[in-house]
């Protein structure tokens, strides 16, 4: 067994096994987060880069600390977003890093199919960590492994995703994962933001926030960006929060188990109340520490593929 | 010189022929058709020498093609294509005659550009070339170029393609000025606030791409708006590169209102493949208007059908390599069109969707009677623009192998049976294998 990719480029490419198992693996890398000494020597004399067009420091920092734990090398690679258009040639740059010896390379880019391209023009295993508004596999399987870690299963669980579901790689990629797993999906939020052809996906799409979290079992908020304000998109951040804000109030329609989730950065008061963040029900914070087992489970996957 | 072609099946709409003749072609132009009864009393009175006889047994025999749509790309692009890679690869493609849009650099919006393009033409070209003008200085939109004195110089219509004109003011009285030339004013159909950052056909194919859609609405909203200004002005209006389903019923109906003067064109990209062929991110696949749903381009096939629709051209647009290889946002649109052009649109023959005929129309009658032009015919007199087509070989599509600096086309790889393999273009035979 094992994963048939040497990338992990989306969800759209896995399956329910493929998914399974890096959930199973991640469960014992959590274990060893546990210990004293946190550090395997699984990946020793490998070398992961860091590609970053868009700065990240939460998922940079998660995938740099995830490498270490696999004991390998790790280089970071910014490159600037203004020097995207007019720099050097992503191929030039991604050839550039495959001469280092790469044997990883977690990129990020404004630009969707990025990462496939990367993958495709390389020897090197390539994880997408976020591209353009396609993908960002790694966040949802935390999302998934989370989700599991609480409620023990996820299938037949409903799962609400509130916020700007067309600009978000998040959603899209949890989206795919949840059906792969056999969870229900509700879309929530304005139809300027949310594709009515989702729909053929076998999702539903609520613009009223009331119905739409009525029994969830799992609320998953999105960072909405400020900068669409006045965009056309929304008309402030003041009605935004008042039609699609998540407050005590609304999360008492969803299930009493329902589960908060969110994946950061958070802007409170616009999609979030600060109640609801920092409450009981809230599991940002272990999405953050799962993040840490998930990505060292993709890599030490990957690697299994390559040899 | 003389040369007969023989035996081919002539097919020339302007003639109403559709038959096995000997095609006569004496100093450069088309002499006689002469069909298989009056041939065989003659004949032997016929073989006269320096008479060069091409065999053309099985295969077809049409007048040269006629493309409306091209960017030959020079001046300014010539790492691109210039005007003779692009000539060169038309006459590759059984075309000989091409109509070349004014977005250069500089762009084609006054004659000292157009005398340059002619002049090159005239001394690098494998074919004719028919510029167009830009119907604003600039392309910007603001103030109407030269039209009169460009058109003296030899543009055969006006297009700010790629650039469409937004502001409705402006495009009417462009329509309304261009009717002191009895010239079409060829509008590429876009509504750029709609279409802005669009880099595909709008749908679920976008949407999990993480893509930015054009949806078809944009190119309907101007056909509809520049329907209207035609049926105001009474201006020539032609519509480039239609890609909608939504496009071909507005063309229709204002067809059948018979309130203006409107034709319209497609291109083989927008009948032959579907939003589908952009897969994982090919950016040969990106074009503008964008590779519609399967709907659209049943939708291209029936307008082709019933008329609706009246020319076929390739909106040929080369680019680099390098520039497709990348982020997708970033390539160019366009597809290096003029070398699978008539491989494709034969398909249609096959489908039952055109005749042969009906093909020759679309491809090089109609758009000659469009621009005003004395080309796409065989009849005696005219000149002798002619290739010879096998319908009975199948053969793969190989990029590499263009004539074109492009070899940007997402349909390498694809097997197809029409493949010029004679055209004559400026009194030169060009012959392959
Ligand atoms: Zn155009
Ligand atoms: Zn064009």
């Amino acid at each position: 067994m094992g994963l048939k990719s040497k990338d992990l480029i989306g969800i759209k490419a896995l399956d329910a096994a493929d998914i399974e198992q890096i959930l199973d693996t991640a469960a014992g890398f959590k274990d060893v987060l546990g210990r004293d000494i946190k550090k395997v020597p699984a990946l020793r004399g490998k070398t992961t880069v860091n590609l970053f067009y868009e700065p990240s420091t939460r998922t940079r920092t998660s995938f740099e600390l995830a490498a270490k734990r696999l004991s390998t090398d790790v280089i970071n690679f910014s490159v600037s977003t203004s020097s995207v258009v007019k720099g050097e040639s992503l191929r030039d740059t991604a050839l550039t890093i495959q001469a280092l010896g790469a044997d990883f390379i977690i990129v990020r880019h404004s630009c969707s199919g990025v990462a496939h391209f990367l993958a495709n023009n390389l020897d090197a295993s390539v994880v997408n960590a976020g591209d353009g508004t396609n993908e960002h596999p790694t966040q949802a399987l935390l999302d998934l492994f989370t989700i599991r870690e609480k409620k023990g299963i996820i299938r037949g669980l409903e799962v609400a995703i509130v916020g700007d579901i067309l600009h978000s790689r998040v959603a899209k990629s949890n989206i795919y994962a949840l059906k792969k797993m056999g969870a229900g999906v509700r879309l929530i939020g304005p139809p300027t933001l949310v594709p009515d052809v989702l729909r053929d996906l076998d999702v539903e799409i609520y613009s009223d926030m009331e119905k739409g979290l009525k029994g969830a079992d799992i609320v998953m908020m999105l960072r909405i960006q400020v900068e669409r304000q006045g965009k056309g998109f929304f008309p402030t951040t003041v009605e935004y929060f008042r039609n699609w804000g998540l407050t005590p109030e609304r999360l008492a329609g969803a299930k009493k188990s329902a589960l908060v989730m969110h994946p950061g950065p958070m802007n409170r008061g616009v999609e979030i109340s600060s109640d609801v963040a920092d409450g009981m029900r809230s599991v940002i914070l272990d999405q953050v520490t799962n993040g840490l087992a998930v990505r060292m489970a993709v890599l030490y996957l990957l690697a299994g593929v390559r040899e | 010189m003389k040369v007969v072609i023989k035996n081919g099946r002539v097919i020339d709409p302007s003639q109403g022929i559709d038959g096995v003749c000997d095609l006569a072609i004496e100093d450069g132009k088309i002499k006689e058709v002469k069909s298989e009864k009056s041939r065989g009393k003659s004949q032997k009175h016929e073989n006269n020498r320096g008479t060069k006889e091409i065999d053309a047994s099985g295969k077809l025999v049409l007048p040269g093609l006629v493309d409306l749509h091209v960017h030959l790309r020079e001046p300014g692009y010539e790492y691109k294509e210039t005007i003779r890679t692009g000539t060169t690869a038309a006459v590759r493609g059984g075309i000989t005659s091409v109509c070349c849009m004014p977005n250069t650099n500089p762009v084609n919006d006054n004659s000292s550009v157009t005398e340059f393009i002619l002049k090159k033409a005239a001394s690098e070209g494998a074919c004719r070339v028919f510029p167009i003008g830009a119907i604003t200085k600039g392309q910007k939109g603001e103030e109407l170029a030269e039209m009169s004195i460009m058109y003296e110089a030899g543009c055969v219509a006006f297009s700010d393609d790629g650039r469409p004109v937004m502001d409705s003011l402006m495009m009417r009285r462009a329509m309304e000025y261009s009717r002191i030339l009895k010239v079409p004013l060829i509008s590429h159909c876009e509504d750029l606030a709609l279409s802005a950052g669009g880099v595909m056909h709008e749908g679920l194919l976008s949407v999990t791409l993480g893509l930015k859609g054009i949806p078809p609405q944009a190119e309907e909203v101007m056909v509809a708006r520049d329907i209207a200004l035609a049926e105001l002005t009474g201006g020539r209006l032609h519509i480039a590169h239609v890609s909608t389903e939504g496009s071909v019923a507005l063309i229709r109906s204002a067809k059948k209102r018979g309130m203006a003067d409107v034709t319209a064109e497609t291109c083989p990209h927008y009948f032959s493949i579907t939003e589908e062929a952009v897969g994982n991110y090919d950016a040969n696949a990106k074009v503008n208007p964008p590779l519609r749903s399967r709907k659209d381009a049943e939708a291209i096939k029936q307008g082709l059908h019933d008329g609706t629709i009246d020319v076929i051209a390739t909106d040929h647009a080369p680019h680099h390599r390098d520039e497709k290889l990348g982020e997708f946002d970033f390539a160019p649109s366009g597809i290096s069109g003029l070398e699978t052009s008539l491989g494709l649109s034969m398909r249609l023959v096959d489908e039952g969707v055109l005749t042969y005929s009906g093909l020759v129309e679309k491809m090089a009658l109609k758009p000659s009677g469009i621009i005003g032009i004395d080309r796409g015919t065989l009849r005696p007199g005219a000149e002798a623009d002619v290739v010879v087509v096998d319908c009975s070989r199948e053969y793969r599509v190989d990029a590499g192998e263009f004539l074109s600096k492009g070899k940007n086309t997402p349909f390498g790889g694809w097997t197809l049976s029409a493949k010029p393999v004679l055209t004559i273009s400026l009194g030169r035979i060009h012959e392959w294998e």
